[in-house]
């Protein structure tokens, strides 16, 4: 159950900082200068061909390394860091690749005349990112979106890797403690399936809110 | 009821004395190696209603959206209520403008009302309305719903209010982008086509909102095709061919004894 509520945690918080990361990745690929899109395009294009296991080792293993050699040059102690905040860095790191894209393309798929309303009507660029384009470009992004949060909470059981306790090493540990492997690998597999229905539940609800102004399929046809 | 050719709509002419809302003067656009305007000037006095005409690609839109900068001129004065756009050349050598609160300031005096309507379609009609009164103009949301309501009234979308812009038809859509820039009570209206994207049935009832607008003495600058229209409610009518001012006067001259050849052939081929 920890366990459980660990992965939840973990795929939260890692697809928050994913959102973040991809809502000012997308605004700089499309509207940033020349040495931003590079950059942005080297990250995404880096952290989508690389295995997620190997980034979360290198992430992991590298990035406390780096952190605290920083640190101690610094003349600060060494920290701890905690298996939460770096599972949440490490796998929003990755999240923010991927949403990058997802949002781009859903900025993109907003009638561009909604925009140039809102440049019309003297909207500042924060106020119509605020008002305009972020709800008009929310019900495109939210499969891609609800995608990427069905696989962040399954992406936490990679964290296992690196000792993190999440739900699949909770459950390999009871496992190998009472030799009930089945039981408790089913146990985790139905866990993990609540979680998608839940969320499925949840994102349906968002959707439907999002897509308020456009009239559904079965009523156009 | 629109007046129909009988019965002349009482005009409202603007004083001479009125003053100037508008005054393009000397203004080229390039797109790239394109030209495509080679020096156009404009000037709209208040209560005046200038309508531009023209063939396609003479740069009527293109004209038009220089003056809220929604394209940036390549060179040219624009003045907005006695005010001049300041523009600066870029690191590519592009004119962009100066001083991004200026445009924002000037561009929220201008209501546009675009071929597409666009209309913010994850908002309902009255939201569209008190969208730019409450966040950018900083009007009370109470008193911004008040006067929406009553602009819904004026464009007959009274029981419209909580649809949103999808479940509506064209001339709704367009009817409500009408409220939507009346609720910033702009100094001048610039409309674009409005009735070109709509079928013909629902054509009548736009320039009906359009044409009490003029009547009541809004300032306007209106690009339309609608050549029997724009002889009704123009004050002045402007010519555009390939990029340049070929003839404008009063529409009874441009209507009824254009000068230039061109202007002859376009009325007759649309008239
Ligand atoms: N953003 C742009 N980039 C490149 N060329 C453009 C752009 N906008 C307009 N043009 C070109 O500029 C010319 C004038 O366009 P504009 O839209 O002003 O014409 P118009 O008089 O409004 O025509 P219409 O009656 O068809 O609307 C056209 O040749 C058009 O192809
Ligand atoms: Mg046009």
């Amino acid at each position: 159950m920890v366990g459980l509520l660990h992965s939840i945690e973990i795929a939260l918080g890692a697809t928050c900082l994913g959102l973040l990361i991809g809502t000012g990745g997308a605004f700089g690929k499309l509207y940033g200068g020349p040495v931003v899109r590079d950059l942005l395009a080297v990250y995404t294009t880096i952290v989508r061909a690389v295995p997620e296991l190997v980034l979360i080792l290198l992430l992991y293993y590298a990035g406390t390394d780096l952190i605290n050699q920083a640190l101690t040059a610094m003349g600060y102690q060494r920290v701890d860091i905690s298996g939460l905040a770096a599972g949440i860095a490490v796998l929003g790191f990755v999240q923010g690749a991927y949403s990058t894209e997802v949002i781009r393309g859903a900025i993109l798929a907003i009638p561009q005349g909604q925009i140039e309303a809102a440049r019309a009507y003297g909207m500042s660029p924060g106020l119509m990112l605020r008002r305009i384009t972020l709800p008009a470009m929310l019900p495109f992004a939210i499969p891609g979106l609800a995608n990427l949060w069905l696989i962040a909470t399954k992406d936490t059981a990679l964290l296992a890797v690196v000792g993190f306790y999440e739900l699949a090493l909770a459950t390999r540990q009871a496992a190998g403690v009472t030799k009930a492997y089945f039981t408790f690998f089913f146990a985790a597999a139905v866990l993990y399936l609540l979680l998608s229905l839940v969320s499925n539940f949840l994102i349906g609800r968002v959707e439907a809110w999002s897509r308020r102004g456009m009239p559904s399929l079965k009523e156009a046809r | 009821m629109m007046a129909q050719g009988a019965a002349p709509a009482l005009k409202h002419t603007a004083q001479d004395g009125a003053a100037e809302a508008i005054h393009v003067e000397n203004l080229h656009k390039k797109f790239g190696q394109l030209h495509v305007l080679k020096g156009v000037s404009l000037s709209a006095r208040d209560g005046e209603v200038i309508a531009i005409i023209g063939g396609s690609g003479s740069g009527k839109s293109t004209l038009l959206r220089c003056i809220n900068c929604l394209e940036n001129p390549t060179s040219g004065i624009i003045r907005v209520n006695g005010e001049e756009i300041k523009l600066k050349a870029d690191s590519h050598g592009h004119t962009v403008p100066a001083d991004r609160r200026q445009i924002e300031r000037i561009r929220s005096k201008l209501g546009m009302v675009f071929q597409n309507f666009n209309l913010w379609s994850h908002m309902t009609l009255i939201e569209n309305v008190i969208e730019v009164p409450v966040h950018v103009l900083g009007v009370k949301r109470d008193e911004a719903i008040a006067q929406a309501e009553k602009l819904l009234v004026r464009v007959g979308l009274a029981e419209k209010r909580d649809v949103y812009p999808a479940y509506l038809s064209g001339g709704q859509q367009q009817r409500a982008a009408i409220a939507r820039a009346l609720a910033i009570n702009p100094r001048v209206m610039l409309f674009d086509e409005p009735t070109s994207a709509l079928d013909p049935e629902l054509v009548g009832e736009v320039l009906k909102v359009i044409g009490d607008l003029a009547r009541e003495g809004r300032t306007m600058v209106l690009v339309t095709h609608e050549m029997k229209f724009a002889r009704e409610v123009a004050t002045h009518v402007v010519y555009l061919y390939n990029g340049l001012v070929e003839e404008e006067g009063p529409p009874e001259q441009i209507f009824g004894a254009p000068k230039s050849e061109r202007l002859k052939q376009f009325i007759r081929n649309i008239g």
